[in-house]
């Protein structure tokens, strides 16, 4: 924790605090349950909609918002934000289409609440971008057509942006694993398949040349 | 059931405009230059960037969140209902459920055919699990939630029906007043079937059950809904926007042109998103009474339970064979339900059993039953996939009984023409027989067979082969639609339409065609579609007939564009119109190429500033029918001990016309291939059918899609392309839905082969297949 109490926000609320103070509610089920048990029982209980401040460090950029405790990362990117490359699925982990990175990993943003993703390196579909260039992983869903609907395409783009972080060289049948928590209704894997194949080739290359 | 399908996707026979005039129109194409490649899409920027705005990501100013309370009991009456602390709750700014005026219009449920229930979008007679009683709107969806959580509603629990088979029984729960029925038993007949039974060599007999399985589209069903005075604008995620305009423009009581419908990027329907929902009205409601936006986007929880499903089909075929292959008779029923209102429970499950293979004596009969579960909506190849399990085991095994290969004793029984249609017109081309044949030949088929026929399988482990062929009723597509192309003074391009883009890549295959016309390249050509304030009619998009419908849509418009562009520089040049060649940009003689003109200098372009094309949908030919045909083979791997099954190849041989952009069609036919085997595999719903008549399985959780452990990492597309020049223009029939059919029995039938256990009931999860094999030890 101490890493993380670096990150007090202005109003005083450190992530372990809030995660104490919402032992009721729709939030509860996303917590870590060891958590909530902790803390003395004489601190400062918030409500459900009581706002706090934050400040989330997104695609590089730092953004300091008031939220609910009980708001996932989900929603604050999509509706508070307007970041909305982000797609919402199923908000409870099965999906896989509000798939972003924090620190570098692969995390479902449904179920990460906005307060705990807080100090955080955050990074969504649009981070990925160079400027108005697609990264190798988007160019790659690009040309392969590893899509029909696109909607749970930016999922499926972190996804393989976290496969390929952790093992920039994956077998087939680690691609497979490695994209099997993000479902596509459009059945376009084998197509996926193809682009993280091909976008792990090109990461290659640019490794190489710099 | 011919009248089934034409009011799903079409109109028949209607009297239409046509560009060309008749008797003009253009002979298709002979050799293509962009039509036909592999190009990835227009819009595929848009979709890997996240840049693309589908209606659940719409933001504006001011905007509200709704939520829909829904009744938790299969079949309950509402006696009472407290909302005063709800309404008092932290952001709310509207509660509704219908006490107040103007906030429960006429609601109709409504079968294919337009068999209509009328109700009321807040009726107290609740007769599915999730069921609208009240809505709510509020700042945060958190708070509308919260809203909703207050409410108390007082409901008398009635008795329910939760299973088809039981719905007709003496002293079952009646769902509505007038009995569990949905309307006549559908019977069909032809030829002498006791006859046909009688010269039959081999008779084989089996009942077959597929449950429901749900559309779950990644993206929810919902809308942003504003008024803007007495205009109303709907964001729809929806495959049609000219049918939600006119549903929601009925219920609200609303002229068609205060109603602005837009739907530009949409995240899968499979139809589900053909109608409008309650939701739609909802959110309108909700917008008029707050006087802000309102964003009404459906849970995941919600849309299984009540955003439609392929319903349950429980079947019984009898078919006789004569010693050659020759079919001698077909003999099938089946009983199904849409759930708790009219919505085609058995629309198109006898289909493949009618018309698929020749046969002179067939008879068919569907009972449709109202249970208590949420309303059926037609998904991907309404009805088929069902009739397919059946039909396709039933060939493995009468290929059995007469020790035919499965391949050979379909080649045997292929037709020419629509023996279950009035008249028996033929088909335009049937590629069904090169389907068999090459698909047969690539996958190797025979060698697959004879090795696996020597090999001895005392592991465990266990292989097998299977295949399966289809049809599908619809394709082809038809009137109406209407386009306008646009060419700008240098040489770039509008297409105006109607239609959806619902991710089978139809704005990149119409963009295409104005290339292969226009010589204008495809990242010249900006597309305008699927709104209504802006865009041309056109009908959903669904039943595999978009690209058979717009694309000779979009090429006569484009004809018209380069008639009217030789004209102008045929002036400038003083010379014929008909001595000029449109190409790469520029216009040249004929004789002397020499002398041209880019689009570009064109004074009287310069001057007009644009070109306008019209193109519309002319009739299909008369007296012919335009089908798509398949077939599939597969290769499994089962485990006798675990009874789990590895599918280790697929390929997939479709007759879909003309293949208009490879990429996405190879794409198409993976997809497909996807969903079937999820029909196989995984998918099922399952109501608690004794104790509470809920749904158990309302998640992505329980109610399994297959992931990318569950496909074979290798599949292959191969087009087989007749040359069909009457079909249409472009001669594409269609290929969304045909992919899905074959795919479930090609995969049973392969199972069978490495087991000998056939598998009437999908879908095959290692717990059935389990309990199978042990019913076949103790047997043996």
């Amino acid at each position: 924790m101490g890493d993380k109490d670096k990150h007090r926000s202005v109003g005083g609320m450190t992530r372990r605090s809030f995660i104490k103070s919402v032992g009721a509610g729709a939030a509860a089920a996303a917590a870590a349950g060891t958590l909530m048990a902790a803390g003395p029982p004489e601190e400062k209980v918030m409500k459900a909609d009581e706002t706090c401040r934050l400040n989330l460090k997104i695609n590089g950029n730092v953004y300091t918002l008031l939220v609910e405790p009980r708001w996932s990362l989900l929603f604050v990117l999509r509706e508070k934000l307007g970041m909305t490359g982000t797609k919402v699925g199923c908000e409870r982990g099965e999906c896989g289409a509000c798939t972003v990175l924090i620190n570098g990993i692969a995390r479902y943003a449904c179920m990460t609440l906005a307060v705990e993703a807080e100090g955080q390196d955050i990074t969504t579909v649009e981070g990925l971008m160079e400027g108005e260039e697609l990264g190798p992983v988007q160019q790659a869903f690009h040309d392969h057509d590893a899509f029909q609907c696109g909607y749970c395409t930016p999922g499926q783009v972190m996804a393989a942006e976290g496969l390929l972080r952790a093992n920039p060289t994956p077998t087939a049948a680690e691609i497979q694993k490695g994209m099997s928590g993000n479902l596509c209704r459009c059945g376009a894997y084998v197509h996926i398949f193809e682009a993280v194949q091909s976008a792990s080739r090109t990461r290659k290359g640019q490794r190489g040349q710099s | 059931m011919k009248k089934e399908n034409e009011e799903l996707y079409y109109a028949q026979g209607l009297a239409v405009p046509e560009t060309p005039k008749p008797g003009e129109n253009p002979k298709p194409w002979d050799k293509t230059h962009v039509v036909g490649k592999a190009m990835p899409r227009v819009d595929a920027y848009e979709r890997v960037s996240g840049s693309a705005v589908y209606p659940s990501d719409l933001l504006l100013p001011n905007m509200l969140y709704g939520a829909i309370l829904r009744c938790p009991h299969p079949h309950a009456k509402i006696k009472g209902m407290d909302i005063s602390r709800a309404k008092k709750m932290p952001g709310v700014h509207a509660l509704i459920n219908g006490s107040a005026p103007g906030t429960n219009p006429k609601w109709v449920y409504a079968s294919f055919s337009r068999i209509e229930f009328p109700t009321s979008l807040f009726d107290s007679h609740c007769r599915f699990e999730g069921e609208a009683v009240a809505a709510v709107a509020a700042e945060t969806p958190y708070q509308a939630w919260d809203a909703l959580r207050a409410i108390k509603v007082d409901y008398e629990i009635l008795p329910f029906v939760a299973d088809a088979r039981k719905a007709l029984e003496p002293g079952a729960p009646k769902v509505h007043e007038k009995g569990n029925q949905a309307g006549e038993t559908q019977r069909y007949e032809r030829g002498d079937v006791k006859k046909g039974f009688e010269e039959a060599e081999a008779t084989v007999e089996m009942a077959f059950n597929t449950p429901a399985e749900l559309h779950t589209p990644m993206e929810l069903h919902g809308c942003v809904a504003n008024w803007e005075g007495d205009s109303l604008t709907v964001w729809e995620s929806t495959q049609g926007v000219y049918a939600i305009q006119s549903g929601v423009a009925q219920a609200l009581g609303l002229p068609l042109s205060k109603v602005r419908v837009v739907g530009h990027y949409m995240g899968g329907g499979f139809g589900s998103k053909l109608r409008a929902g309650k939701y739609t009205i909802i959110a309108a409601i909700l917008a008029r009474l707050t006087a802000r936006p309102v964003k009404l986007v459906l849970t995941r929880e919600e849309t299984f339970l009540t955003t439609g499903n392929r319903p349950p089909s429980y079947m019984r075929l009898k078919a006789g064979v004569k010693k050659d292959g020759t079919l001698t008779a077909l003999d099938f029923s089946c009983t199904g339900t849409g759930g708790a209102y009219p919505a085609s429970g058995t629309a198109l499950v006898d289909w493949v059993v009618r018309d698929l293979y020749t046969c002179p004596n067939v008879r068919t009969e569907a009972t449709d039953v109202y249970i208590n579960a949420g309303p059926a909506r037609p998904m991907r190849a309404p009805g088929h996939p069902q009739g397919a399990w059946a039909l396709e085991q039933m060939m493995d095994a009468l290929a059995e009984a007469v020790g035919m290969d499965p391949v050979e004793l379909r080649l045997k029984n292929i037709p020419s023409y629509s023996q279950a249609r009035p008249g028996n017109p033929a088909y335009t081309s049937t590629g069904l027989r090169e389907c068999l044949v090459e698909g047969a030949k690539a996958f190797g088929w025979k060698e697959a067979r004879e090795k696996l026929a020597r090999e001895d399988q005392k592991s465990h482990i266990r292989r097998g082969v299977g295949m399966a062929a289809g049809l599908w009723v619809a394709g082809g597509g038809g009137p109406p639609s209407s386009i306008v192309i646009k060419l700008f003074s240098d040489g770039s391009v509008n297409l105006n339409m109607g239609a959806s883009d619902i991710g089978t890549g139809t704005k990149t295959v119409m963009a295409m065609v104005i290339s292969e016309e226009l010589g204008v390249k495809p990242e010249m050509i900006q597309i305008e579609h699927a709104d209504t304030g802006t865009t041309q009619y056109a009908t959903p998009s669904g039943g595999s007939k978009t690209i058979p419908t717009e694309s000779p849509a979009v090429r006569a418009a484009a004809i018209d564009v380069r008639r009217q562009l030789l004209e102008v520089a045929a002036a400038e040049m003083k010379v014929d119109p008909s001595s000029l060649v449109l190409a790469g940009g520029e216009l040249h003689l004929k004789q002397d190429p020499s002398r041209k003109v880019k689009i570009g200098e064109i004074q009287g372009l310069k001057k007009r500033g644009v070109i306008v094309g019209l193109g519309y949908r002319g009739p299909n030919p008369d007296n012919r029918v335009v089908n798509p045909f398949a077939a599939q083979f597969c290769e499994v791997e089962v485990d006798m001990r675990t009874g789990e099954v590895r599918i280790l190849h697929f390929l997939g041989a479709h007759d879909s016309g003309r293949v208009m952009n490879r990429l996405t069609y190879d794409n198409q036919v993976f997809g497909g291939i996807t969903m079937g085997i999820g029909l196989a595999m995984t998918e099922e719903r399952i109501l608690d059918q004794n104790n509470t008549g809920k749904m158990v399985n309302r998640n992505w959780h329980d109610y399994k899609l297959p992931t990318a452990l569950d496909v074979p990492p290798g599949m292959t597309s191969l087009p087989i392309e007749p040359h069909d020049t009457e079909a249409n223009t472009t001669g594409a029939k269609g290929l969304g839905e045909p992919v899905t059919i074959p795919t479930a029995p090609a995969v049973a039938n392969a199972v069978y082969h490495a087991t000998g256990v056939r598998i009437i009931d999908s879908p095959m999860s290692p717990v059935r297949l389990c309990g199978r094999f042990s019913e076949q030890r103790k047997e043996a």
